[in-house]
C-alpha cells in the first residue's frame, strides 16, 4: 500500500477530462480529495490523497496526468501546532478527518500527531486562535521529477 | 448520640482560610469525595470548592478612558486598531465589545468569513504590553473643541481599563447539531450537514453555576477568577433564565443560568483572556472564570460533588431550528456522554467535539485553589444572591 499527498494544478483545457474518473478505473487509485479549488474553462488547484497497491500504480496514475498538462508535485507540507498559543480547546478534533488531533481521555488534552496529518488545512481557520499553522512555503513542495 | 449537622459560615470559612487551615478542593476532586465519603462528612471535611471554564464568551467587553488631549475632546466616535469602540458615554470613555470586528474586515462576504481581529484581540493586545492605535471623532463644541484624536496607546497609558462581560459562565449550553443538507458555520464551530459532527460547549462537572445549580452562594458581589486576576460578580447576566426543566438534585437541562462579572483588567493576563476568530461567525474573548463555592453545609457537598453524568443537556439543531427560533430538542445527553467522544442522535452515532477547554478550566480550579490555600484569596458574602425563579 502507498499513499502521498499531491497538489495537483490543472490547466484550463483539462478541467472537463474525467480524469479522477480514469484514476480510478484505469489505474485503480484511490483518492481523497483534501483541498479543492476548480472553476471550469479556470486554472485548478486540487490536494489529492492518492491510495494504490504499489508506489508504481500511484506513478503510473500520475504520468497520466501530467500526460494532460497536469502538474504534479508531491505535498511535504506539514501542519505545525503553535503549542504556545492552543488553549486545547478541542474544537478542531471535530474536523479533523484523519485523527491526528485527538483527544486523551479522560484528561481532555488534546493532541496532535503530525505523523497521521495530511495536510489538508481543514484545521487551520477552524481553530479559533490560529494555533495550526501550514507551512505551504515552496521549499515544501517537492517537485515530482525529484521524488526518487 | 447523633453528630449534629454541619453548618460553616463564610466567616468561619475566611477565618481558616487566613490561618492556612482551609480544606480546598477542585469540583473535579470533589466528585470522588463526596461519592466515598456522603455529602455530610464531605461537608466536614472540606472548606471550598473551586471551579473553572475557559471558552469562548461573546457578551464580553471592556470600558476605558483614554484620556483628554489639548483642544479637549468629546469623541463620539471611537476605533481601537480599527475597531469600533462604543463613544456614547463621557468625552473620552468608551467600550469595546468582544465581538466588533475590524471595520475593513470582509466579514462573510467571503464566505465563511474568517474574522482576524476584532474587539476581544484589541483586550489580549492590549495585555500583552502591545501598541494599539486610538482614534476618536467629534463633532466639537465650545467645551471641547478638538475635532479629531490618534495616538498609540498601551494599557498603562489607559486611566482606566476595566472588564466588563454583561453575559459570562453560561450555566450548561446545547449541544449543536446540523440536520440540514448543507455545512454551517456558527458560534458553536462547523457543523457539518446530515448531522455529521455535534459541537458542546461547557465545563461539565467543572462549571461555576453547575456546582452551585440554585445560586445559593454565587451573587453580587462574590469575588472570582477572572482573566488571571481577581473580579467579581456584579449582577446576574443578560438572558439569566433560572426557570427550566431541571434534575432532581437542581441541575439545568438547557442553558439557564448566567453572570455578569468585572474586573480591573490591569492585573489580568493574556494566558486566560484570548481574542477568538471563529469561521463564518465572528469574533470574541475566551474568557478564564473560576468561581470558589464555600461548603457551608452537606446541601453545598452534594451540589459540588455532581459528576458529568448527572448534568445533562439538549441536543439543537443549528441548521435550520436555531435560526427560525424554533426550540426543538432532538434528544438529551450527559457531559459524560459528550465527552466520551460519541453520542446517539436520531439513532445514529455522532461524533463530539468541545469547545470549552477543559484542560484550561482545570487548571484556573487548580490556581483559585491554591490561591485560597495559601490564604491570599477571602471568600465574599454575595450581597444578593442571584434570581432563582421564585416569586
Ligand atoms: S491539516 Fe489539520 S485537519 Fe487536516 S489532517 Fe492535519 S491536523 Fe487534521
Ligand atoms: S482548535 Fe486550536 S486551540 Fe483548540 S485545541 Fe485545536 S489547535 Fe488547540
Amino acid at each position: 500500500m502507498f499513499t502521498q499527498i499531491y497538489v495537483l494544478r490543472f490547466p484550463k483545457e483539462t478541467s472537463d477530462q474525467p480524469y479522477i474518473y480514469q484514476l480510478v478505473k484505469e489505474y485503480d487509485i484511490e483518492f481523497n480529495i483534501l483541498k479543492a479549488d476548480i472553476l471550469l474553462q479556470r486554472e485548478g488547484v486540487m490536494i489529492l490523497e492518492l491510495k494504490g497497491s504499489s508506489k508504481h500504480n500511484v506513478n503510473a496514475g500520475l504520468e497520466y496526468l501530467k500526460g494532460l498538462g497536469v502538474q504534479v508535485e508531491r505535498l511535504a507540507a506539514r501542519i505545525h501546532r503553535d503549542d504556545e498559543k492552543c488553549f486545547q480547546c478541542g474544537a478542531c478534533t471535530g474536523v479533523c478527518p484523519v485523527g491526528a488531533l485527538y483527544i486523551k481521555r479522560p484528561s481532555m488534552e488534546v493532541l496532535f500527531d503530525p505523523q497521521k496529518c495530511t495536510g489538508c488545512s481543514l484545521c487551520v481557520t477552524v481553530c479559533p486562535v490560529r494555533a495550526m499553522a501550514v507551512s505551504l512555503a515552496e521549499e515544501w513542495v517537492v517537485p515530482e521529477e525529484l521524488i526518487v | 448520640m447523633t453528630k449534629q449537622k454541619i453548618s460553616k459560615t463564610y466567616e468561619e470559612i475566611n477565618a481558616r482560610i487566613k490561618a492556612g487551615e482551609a480544606v480546598v478542593v477542585t469540583a473535579e476532586e470533589m466528585v470522588g469525595i463526596v461519592r466515598e465519603k456522603g455529602a455530610e462528612q464531605a461537608a466536614r471535611e472540606v472548606d471550598v470548592v473551586t471551579t473553572g471554564t475557559f471558552a469562548p464568551m461573546c457578551s464580553s467587553g471592556m470600558f476605558f478612558n483614554f484620556g483628554q488631549m489639548v483642544p479637549t475632546i468629546k469623541a463620539s466616535r471611537v476605533w481601537v486598531n480599527k475597531v469600533p469602540a462604543y463613544a456614547g458615554l463621557a468625552a473620552v470613555d468608551a467600550y469595546i465589545g468582544a465581538t466588533e470586528p475590524c471595520e475593513d474586515d470582509p466579514l462573510n462576504k467571503i464566505y465563511p468569513g474568517e474574522f482576524r481581529y476584532g474587539g476581544g484581540h484589541v483586550i489580549e493586545d492590549l495585555l500583552r504590553g502591545k501598541k494599539v492605535l486610538l482614534e476618536a471623532k467629534a463633532y466639537g463644541t465650545d467645551c471641547y473643541a478638538g475635532r479629531k484624536m490618534k495616538k498609540e496607546v498601551c494599557l498603562d497609558d489607559l486611566s482606566f481599563a476595566l472588564l466588563c462581560n454583561p453575559r459570562n459562565g453560561y450555566q450548561n449550553y446545547n449541544c449543536a447539531v446540523n440536520l440540514s443538507d448543507r455545512a454551517v458555520y456558527t458560534y458553536m464551530g462547523m457543523l457539518k450537514p446530515h448531522c455529521r459532527n455535534a459541537n458542546y460547549c461547557s465545563a461539565g462537572e467543572l462549571s461555576p453555576l453547575l456546582n452551585d445549580p440554585l445560586y445559593k452562594t454565587i451573587g453580587i458581589g462574590t469575588r472570582i477568577f477572572l482573566g488571571g486576576g481577581i473580579g467579581y460578580v456584579t449582577w446576574h447576566g443578560t438572558q439569566h433564565n433560572p426557570a427550566v426543566p431541571r434534575t432532581p438534585g437542581g441541575v439545568p437541562r438547557k442553558a439557564a443560568g448566567t453572570l455578569m462579572v468585572q474586573g480591573d483588567l490591569k492585573q489580568m493576563s493574556p494566558d486566560w483572556l484570548r481574542g477568538v476568530s471563529i469561521l463564518g461567525y465572528g469574533n470574541s474573548l475566551a474568557v478564564g472564570l473560576g468561581i470558589p463555592i464555600p461548603i457551608l453545609n452537606a446541601e453545598m457537598a452534594t451540589f459540588t460533588g455532581v459528576s458529568d453524568k448527572d448534568i445533562y443537556t439538549q441536543i439543537v439543531d443549528y441548521g435550520h431550528d436555531y435560526t427560525n427560533g424554533i426550540v426543538r430538542s432532538y434528544g438529551e445527553v450527559s457531559y459524560a456522554q459528550l465527552k466520551s467522544g460519541s453520542i446517539i442522535v436520531n439513532g445514529k452515532e455522532v461524533q463530539t467535539a468541545p469547545l470549552s477547554s477543559v484542560v484550561k478550566a482545570r487548571e484556573i480550579a487548580c490556581m483559585l485553589k491554591e490561591w485560597i490555600a495559601s490564604g491570599r484569596f477571602l471568600l465574599n458574602h454575595p450581597a444578593e444572591t442571584l434570581p432563582d425563579g421564585s416569586e
